[in-house]
């Protein structure tokens, strides 16, 4: 245990006004900190350089999903066993029901929170691929009002993102239009449970007589940051998926995709599983076109 | 002596002694104890991983008036961590050998403070060329240890083996490699240390062998018997890793004592742990096979090596168990091995579970299986028709007297696995699935206890003792970690005494109270120190029988009244015995021939495994692991010691790799170094056949370390069943299976 | 921090208020101090363990308002107002838990060390899910490493616990989805 807890400043504001308010007065230099689960680990590594802290739990605004005929607003400050037990997001985004159950152990669930997981901007981010399949939206809150970005959007480099220093994340928004498109959610980790994604592809499509009228790949630890295949989503749109379809993908995929070699994995292997996930994926919209 | 056939005791499944304390979260581990007016002691570390001291300045920003510091110049004695060989020093003076090596101590009541102040020392060093492999330190281009880097070797011989390449119908190579493996005891290494000029040291800590911590304190501090103390923590898991790393950790927070004046508590973090404590030694062995037209082995010529790291600890008799076991429970009548110990600049290796036994039977265990493949006979065929007999003589010349049941081991394990008839299924279905499956198996002993004269060299004593309040205390040196020490060692006493399990309890594991009964360690406690704990019961009961009036029969209100009436004239109640060889046990060191081991345990395990290859993820999906170990003397605690055995060698095979830059651990986390969890381990059946061992306590032979040296072969053979590719390096990783796979299958790869 | 340094009372640190195993417990320490260390130090609650100090091997684990948390990641101030269970909450006047009497029987402890948080583990499942089939076992227990036992007796003990009123072979629905990572 590396960190001092004497040398840290902790407060815990009962409402969002008062945190948006310390953001506003001091900007960069409050970090915000939910769960816990990503900073806590820097904190007892030694490694938490942020003096002042200001604690997002409890707080209700952040924490709530609320359901709309046309969307899901899930807080940042929700859990990720907030996320397991909704039944709108059970049934209707079963992606991020998936990838929530993935995270960690169960009392890291419990703890790990929504917006945490997008804001620490790990390139391996259990949420980012069903988030990038399923279209989210991203809002971020300051004093001076709310604003919106798509979440594809939302990462800009290696842990880096759009918010500004006076800004928080506040809610991330789905659209309800997937309950009828084929779906794939996969993560290639070290281990069944607890472990991070070495690779990990999320996509959900929408064909009409066998042609690809919508899709969208969500990947992770495959580039500095969670991304969509926007060049294979471009190959593969309006085609029928067949094995010359599907091979043809693979060049606008090895192209766009930039993985590295680092303690959990290799470049290379990350190269040729990211292909044959989704070739997986694309199998499953046409079994017809799988040989033994 | 004979061994009673129906006991009430032993082989029952009583509760475990210590088990509510731990239940309750009771027990006291050495970080959850603090004494009055207790600091806080830190280690700072060598950031290369070999060269030469020039400076070690203290930054002004830090009061240092406040800190307790320790170098190599404060050390009262010897400078030298007293294993094997003396050359491991306690704290590094003028030189570093390997990254993270001690260099000096710092203590402090406030540990933040003493986290500030660990960085705030500079140490400036002059670098020198470091080795890391094998190869490098077999070359001699640069020497690290010694005058030839090497820290030993042995010569095995059995026959003719140079005669015997011309007339076999079939010759076999191949090259087998392990890589290092940690511990990943859940309770990191800690230690207390008290020291004072009428009592000397006093240490509490979390250990395997009191009696090696003595031996290390004494030396360092040159201290007499009588000054010396050490005490053993409830130890939260060890596997050999608390065997030699703890002399090294309590040396350092009673030097720290010492110059402080206060009692010092040493507990390191997991990243410290990983990165600066003892691994298993990484291995290279190398197989040339002779073998006739039926596949039976005419000579078998094996060259085997091992990483030992920047000093010897245990290296020596790592290698030898190593050697003993590397030519499997097979006939041979021509054997040469050749082994080799290296030293390189990385973090010295230690002992754990196996200590030589899991490299040399993953080679041998592979080695089988590509035999078979080349000469086209069935991998269980193949053993069956080499398996050792009563009556064949070994590779040590070893004649095997005891029963061995090698043949029933493997009907067995093939019936309950389901063995062929999975291989013909997953034959069909491997073709059509995504998932390739295949069954592999591993067939092994491990001989139990020392070798050869090192029981007899130990020449441990043990025995019990009543309290006047009527209660049998079990005195021996011999610790529990979670193993069953405690339960095992009263249960025997107890069957012996023909007493209640309640009325025997352990004596503290304290050096101030217990005799040297030996370390725990080698797989010896319930076969040797249970045998001497059996015929010291026997020797009481003898005397009181003889002297107190007691009964050929007798209740235990009776036998605590006899104990009173002895302890009147006697002033004591209490029997010790030593060490008796059993009868036969001759071993020559310097040939390597004779009795290795006074007894053997014998196993075949199956591996079932999935291959994904979408993912190249290897799987245990069901495990099967028969063995014959002696009289089970709990039924409960021997199964979960195969199970935690097996669930380690899954690791070993599949998921555990040291990452090492430039001599240093890189993946020192537990997030990056990666163990089975529970959604991991295949379901684990578990069968024992017993046949009691005569010169074991209540016929038990040794059961600790036999799980972990058959999983990893059985794997790797399942691996090849499944994919048709031969991998022979552990960790086997998806990286490497996609490599391995890409090789193999170019054309279907790209066409993916 | 050893007793020989004892921290007094700091004004510049909040005085942080909950429930632990039923007891009010009013503390003021620094408002990042770990909950494990908390409960450790201040409160001489030395169940709980520390095993890697990452939130990876779930020694730690505790129950905070009727959740499973790694007390290693929890800053205590986000305990104000909590009620936490360790694992001395567990035996009731004196009786062992069923959990610690299957633990017992079956030999779900070895050493130990693991022992205190995979029971909270175990009780937080059973709680939720009184009769879970060996899959649902396997997830609760995913976040607890042990490197004794190989889990085998592990996922014994738990089923043990739970089975009283188990009739059929498959468990009944559950209040926690369970998604199996594939």
């Amino acid at each position: 245990m590396r960190g001092n807890a004497a040398m840290h400043d902790l407060i815990a504001p009962s409402e969002l006004g008062a945190v948006l308010q310390l953001l506003a007065a001091e900007p960069g230099a409050w970090t915000p900190i939910a769960g816990g689960t990503e900073l806590m680990v820097a904190f007892s590594a030694g490694h938490l350089a942020a003096p002042k802290l200001v604690s997002l739990w409890g707080i209700p605004d952040l924490r709530s999903i609320g359901v709309t005929p046309a969307s899901i607003s899930i807080g940042a400050a929700a859990t990720f066993l907030d996320l397991r037990r909704n039944a709108t997001i059970a049934s209707e985004f079963p992606l991020l029901a998936k990838a929530a159950s993935w995270i960690g152990s169960v009392a890291n669930q419990g703890r790990a929170t929504l917006g945490g997981n997008l804001v620490n901007g790990s390139p391996a981010a259990d949420s980012s691929p069903a988030l990038l399949a399923y279209d989210a939206d991203i809002e971020i809150i300051s004093v001076r009002g709310r604003r919106r970005v798509p979440y594809s959007a939302f990462h800009t480099g290696y842990k880096r993102n759009v918010l500004l220093p006076d800004e928080l994340l506040y809610a991330i928004h789905l659209p309800r239009r997937f309950a009828r498109h084929a779906s794939y959610l996969r993560k290639v980790g070290t281990r069944r449970a607890m472990a991070i994604a070495k690779v990990a592809l999320g996509a959900t499509a929408l064909l009409e007589n066998g042609v690809v009228r919508e899709i969208r790949l969500g990947a992770a630890s495959l580039a500095p940051f969670p991304t969509r295949l926007w060049q294979t989503e471009a190959a593969l749109l309006g085609q029928t998926v067949t094995r010359e379809t599907m091979q043809s993908a693979h060049p606008a995929l090895l192209a766009e995709i930039k993985p590295i070699n680092d303690i959990r994995s290799t470049a290379e292997y990350r190269r040729q599983v990211a292909a044959n996930l989704l070739d997986e994926f694309l199998l499953s919209l046409n079994p017809e076109e799988s040989q033994s | 002596m004979k061994t009673p056939s129906a006991t009430r005791i032993v082989g029952a499944p009583v509760p475990r002694k210590e088990g509510v304390d731990k239940l309750l979260g009771r027990a006291r581990y050495v970080d959850d104890i603090e004494r009055e007016g207790m600091w806080h002691g830190a280690t700072v570390r060598s950031s290369i991983p070999r060269g030469l001291i020039r400076s070690i300045a203290f930054d002004r920003r830090i009061d240092w008036t406040e800190f307790a510091v320790v170098t190599a110049a404060d050390i009262p004695g010897e400078n030298c961590i007293q294993l094997i060989v003396a050359d491991q020093p306690c704290l590094a003076d003028g030189k570093v050998n390997h990254c993270e090596e001690p260099i000096l101590l710092l203590a402090h009541p406030d540990q933040h403070k003493l986290r500030e102040a660990v960085g705030a020392v500079r140490i400036e060093y002059e670098p020198l060329p470091p080795i890391f492999t094998i190869e490098e330190s077999e070359r001699r281009d640069v020497v690290v240890w010694g005058a030839d880097n090497l820290l030993k070797s042995f010569l095995l011989e059995k026959g003719d083996v140079d005669s015997a390449w011309a007339g076999a119908a079939h010759i076999v190579e191949g090259e087998y490699r392990t890589g290092a493996q940690e511990h990943l005891y859940i309770e990191n290494q800690g230690m207390i240390a008290e020291y004072g000029a009428e009592n000397g040291v006093t240490v509490w800590g979390s250990l395997q062998c009191p009696y090696y911590v003595f031996k290390a304190l004494r030396a360092v501090f040159d201290l007499p018997d009588e000054k010396v103390r050490v005490i053993q923590t409830e130890t939260g898991g060890a596997f050999g890793g608390k065997e030699d790393y703890p002399s090294t950790l309590a040396c350092h927070a009673a030097l720290l004592a010492m110059k402080s004046g206060h009692p010092v508590k040493m507990v390191y973090d997991r990243m410290e742990d990983l990165a600066a404590t003892t691994k298993r030694h990484p291995s290279r062995v190398r197989h040339r096979t002779a073998l006739d037209p039926d596949g039976k082995l005419l000579a078998i010529e094996i060259d085997l090596a091992t990483d030992g790291g920047a000093y010897a600890t245990l290296s020596s008799t790592v290698l030898s168990r190593a050697v003993l076991h590397s030519t499997g429970p097979y006939l041979c009548p021509n054997v040469r091995v050749r082994a080799t110990s290296w030293a390189t600049n990385l973090v010295p290796y230690g002992a754990f579970r196996g200590f030589g036994a899991p490299q040399a039977i993953f080679a041998m265990e592979r080695h089988m299986d590509e035999i078979a493949a080349t000469l086209g006979i069935d991998p269980a065929e193949l053993r069956r028709r080499n398996f050792l007999h009563v009556g064949d003589t070994n590779a040590t010349e070893q004649e095997m007297r005891e029963p061995v049941i090698l043949d029933q081991l493997l009907d067995r394990a093939l019936k309950e696995s389901g063995y062929y008839a999975k291989r013909e299924q997953f034959a069909r279905s491997n073709v059509k699935s995504s998932i390739r499956r295949g069954m592999g198996l591993a067939a092994f002993y491990h001989g139990s206890g020392f070798t050869g004269s090192g029981e007899a060299y130990l020449n441990s004593l043990a025995g019990v003792d009543v309290t006047p309040e009527g209660n049998v205390r079990v005195l021996v040196s011999n610790t529990e970690f979670g193993q069953g020490t405690n339960t095992i060692l009263t249960q025997v006493a107890a069957e012996a005494l023909g007493i209640d399990y309640a009325n025997v309890t352990m004596a503290a594991p304290d050096t101030g109270i217990v005799p040297n009964s030996g370390p725990t360690v080698a797989s010896r406690t319930s076969m040797v120190v249970g045998r001497i704990i059996e015929r010291a019961c026997s020797q009481l009961l003898a005397l009181l029988r003889e002297y107190a009036g007691l009964g050929t029969t007798y209740t235990q209100k009776e036998f605590l009244d006899a104990c009173e009436r002895y302890r009147a004239t006697r002033g004591e109640v209490v029997s010790f015995c030593r060490y008796e060889a059993p009868p036969g046990i001759v071993w020559d060191d310097q040939t390597y021939h004779g009795e290795a081991y006074g007894a053997y345990a014998w196993a075949v395990y199956v591996a079932q495994v999935a291959v994904d290859t979408v993912t190249y993820s290897a799987e245990v999906e069901d495990f099967w692991a028969v063995q014959e170990v002696g009289r089970v003397i709990h039924p409960v605690m021997a199964a979960g010691q195969v199970e935690g055995g097996i669930a380690q060698g899954i690791g070993y095979a599949l998921y555990e790799k040291v990452f090492s830059q430039d001599g240093r651990m890189a993946n020192n986390q537990m997030t990056n170094y990666i163990i089975p969890t529970a959604e991991d381990v295949p379901p684990i059946h578990v069968y024992f056949e017993q046949i009691p061992f005569q010169y074991g306590g209540f016929g038990a032979k040794g059961i600790g370390e036999l799980p972990h040296d058959g999983p990893a072969p059985a794997i790797l053979n399942a691996i090849r069943d499944a994919t048709g590719i031969a991998f022979n390096a552990i960790p086997l990783l998806p990286e490497d299976l996609y490599a391995g796979l890409a090789a193999a299958e170019p054309e279907e790869m790209a066409a993916r | 921090m050893s007793k020989s340094v004892r921290a007094t009372f700091h004004e510049r640190w909040p005085t942080i208020q909950f429930r632990v195993n039923g007891e009010a417990k009013v503390i003021n320490v620094p408002p990042m101090k770990r909950l494990l260390d908390v409960l450790r130090e201040d409160l001489q609650l030395t169940g709980t363990k520390e095993g890697c100090g990452e939130g990876e091997c779930g020694s730690c684990s505790v129950r905070m308002n009727g959740e499973l948390v790694n007390s290693c990641l929890v800053p205590v101030l986000q305990a104000e107002g909590a009620e936490i269970q360790t694992v001395e909450g567990l035996a009731l006047k004196g009786e062992l838990h069923p959990l610690q009497r299957s633990f017992l029987e079956h030999g779900g402890a070895q050493c130990g060390i693991c022992t205190p948080g995979m029971l909270m583990a175990s009780a937080q499942l059973l709680e939720q899910n009184p009769h879970p089939d060996e899959i649902q076992i396997r997830e609760a227990l995913a976040g607890n490493l042990c490197r004794c036992t190989g889990f085998m007796r592990i996922f014994e003990s738990v089923a043990a616990a739970s089975a009283p009123e188990r009739t059929g072979a498959t468990a009944e629905s559950t209040t926690e989805p369970s998604n199996h990572a594939g």
